[in-house]
């Protein structure tokens, strides 16, 4: 099989390639961003002491977790104009990627606030601290060690969802591979220059994750 | 309009329910093999040869750095050219299985790794085989840390099964694609799709999270 492997037409689809990965990048950038930003919120409103607002968030987190990326993509691709509502793909690929991992980091930021001792928040309301104090010196620095690990595994999985925006026609790595194979016919060659891309990006991560664990993780001492 | 559709879409929920059926035979089949595979790396990666530890470690970082649906049209599309032909269905279930037992494997072998070596220690004092410390003392006690991840990978592996509908396997997000077509309400359809996920999705989940309350209660401190 390796024999048969054209590496030349790999070259000369490089610029595609080129092109692709960026568009993955900057799709799995903004989705991760905004993703960060609705977890921060659906986590606040998850904790927060109104049933309602507590109660939005869990219906919202919950059925985001128990349905797969791909209906609730195709929901808002088919949906959204159904409602009169007209989008490039990219920004419905996009919002289905941000709602969907804004759940899985809701999730991650409330086991980390909630792994903080309870003893912790009462010595901040005994020595004084506002809200905003307790919440910026004691919950979040802490909370953010114990979180990066999980963040960063979450945005892995999330570069590669972004996969999943092919199947609406979106140009990026993994319509790359698929461009490559009908134009030539080589699956081959396509879909593993693809999967060598994300794998670029996977062991990035992935370093960037253990190296983050030594540096960045303030222990407890038990 | 909508009662119309409403209508309409009654009228194909017999095909809804192949869907479904279709979504559980792939997944159940996948889950069977992907466990017992996954178990078997799982405990020669924490057991086993250093060579054969590298191994499956380089086979889980390849299957968890590239994205599924990648791999479904690796297998799909690279392997006829090798000579292998695959329908749709098996080429799923391969997909699918392999993906979950990678990450079963890690789940399997941090479970054993956790448990304490003196244990191990006492047990091979005591005269047991490897066989038996394995299956005596080892495993029963790491099934405690094995258990809730387990079934949440179960729920991944449910709702990742969604994206062999890519290669034409006709599973739920497949019939809502088609039903699309035809009725034009994505909310609607949609809907319906990711409510016949949650159905089975978020039993699991709960189970899931039952098990981790369960299990993390009780520690055996040494």
């Amino acid at each position: 099989m390796l024999e048969a492997f054209n590496f030349r037409v790999i070259l000369e689809y490089m610029p595609l390639y080129g092109k692709c990965f960026l568009a993955t990048l900057w799709l799995s950038g903004l989705s991760l961003l905004g993703a960060i930003l609705v977890g921060i919120i659906a986590c606040a409103m998850r904790l927060s002491q109104s049933r309602f607002m507590s109660s939005a968030a869990g219906v919202y987190i919950e059925s985001i977790r128990s349905t797969p990326l791909l209906a609730q993509l195709y929901f808002f691709y088919f949906g959204l104009p159904s409602l009169g509502v007209m989008l490039p793909e990219w920004v419905t690929g996009v919002i289905a990627l941000t709602l969907n991992s804004g759940a899985y980091y809701a999730e991650i930021i409330r086991a980390g606030i909630q792994a903080i001792h309870s003893g912790q928040i009462e010595a901040g309301i005994a020595s004084g601290l506002s809200y905003f104090q307790r919440m910026s010196y004691i919950i979040l620095p802490q909370a953010l060690g114990m979180t990066i690990r999980p963040m960063l595994g979450q945005a892995i999985i999330l570069v590669k969802d972004s996969s999943l925006l092919s199947l609406i026609s979106i140009v990026e790595l993994t319509r790359a591979g698929q461009l490559l194979t009908s134009d030539r016919f080589m699956p081959a060659e396509g879909f593993l220059t693809t999967a060598a891309f994300y794998l670029i990006i996977y062991y990035l991560l992935k370093a960037f994750s253990s190296w983050s664990e030594k540096r960045l993780i303030f222990r407890e001492a038990h | 309009m909508w009662g119309f559709y409403f209508n309409q879409l009654m009228q194909s929920l017999p095909f809804f329910l192949k869907g479904l059926w279709m979504t559980v035979a792939v997944s159940g089949l996948s889950l069977i093999a992907g466990t017992i595979v996954g178990f078997i790396c799982g405990i020669m990666r924490a057991t086993g040869h250093r060579i054969l530890r590298a191994i499956i470690g380089a086979w889980v970082d390849l299957i968890r750095g590239t994205p599924f649906l990648v791999q479904v049209f690796i297998i799909f599309f690279i392997l006829p050219s090798a000579g292998i032909e695959l329908a749709a269905f098996p080429a799923a279930v391969i997909a699918l299985s392999n993906l979950t037992a990678s990450f079963i494997c890690e789940i399997v072998a941090g479970g054993i790794m956790a448990v304490p070596k003196g244990q191990r220690e006492a047990a091979t004092s005591s005269g047991l085989s490897d066989y038996q410390q394995l299956r005596y003392i080892v495993l029963p006690q790491a099934m405690r840390t094995i258990m809730p991840p387990l079934v949440g990978q179960y729920v991944l592996l449910i709702k990742d099964s969604s994206v062999v509908s890519a290669i034409g396997v006709v599973d739920i997000t497949r019939v809502g694609w088609l039903t699309v077509q035809r009725i034009p309400e994505g909310l609607m359809v949609f809907g319906l799709v990711g409510l016949l996920y949650f159905a089975i999705c978020y039993p699991l989940i709960n189970l899931s999270g039952y098990l981790e309350r369960r299990m993390t209660v009780v520690t055996t401190k040494l």
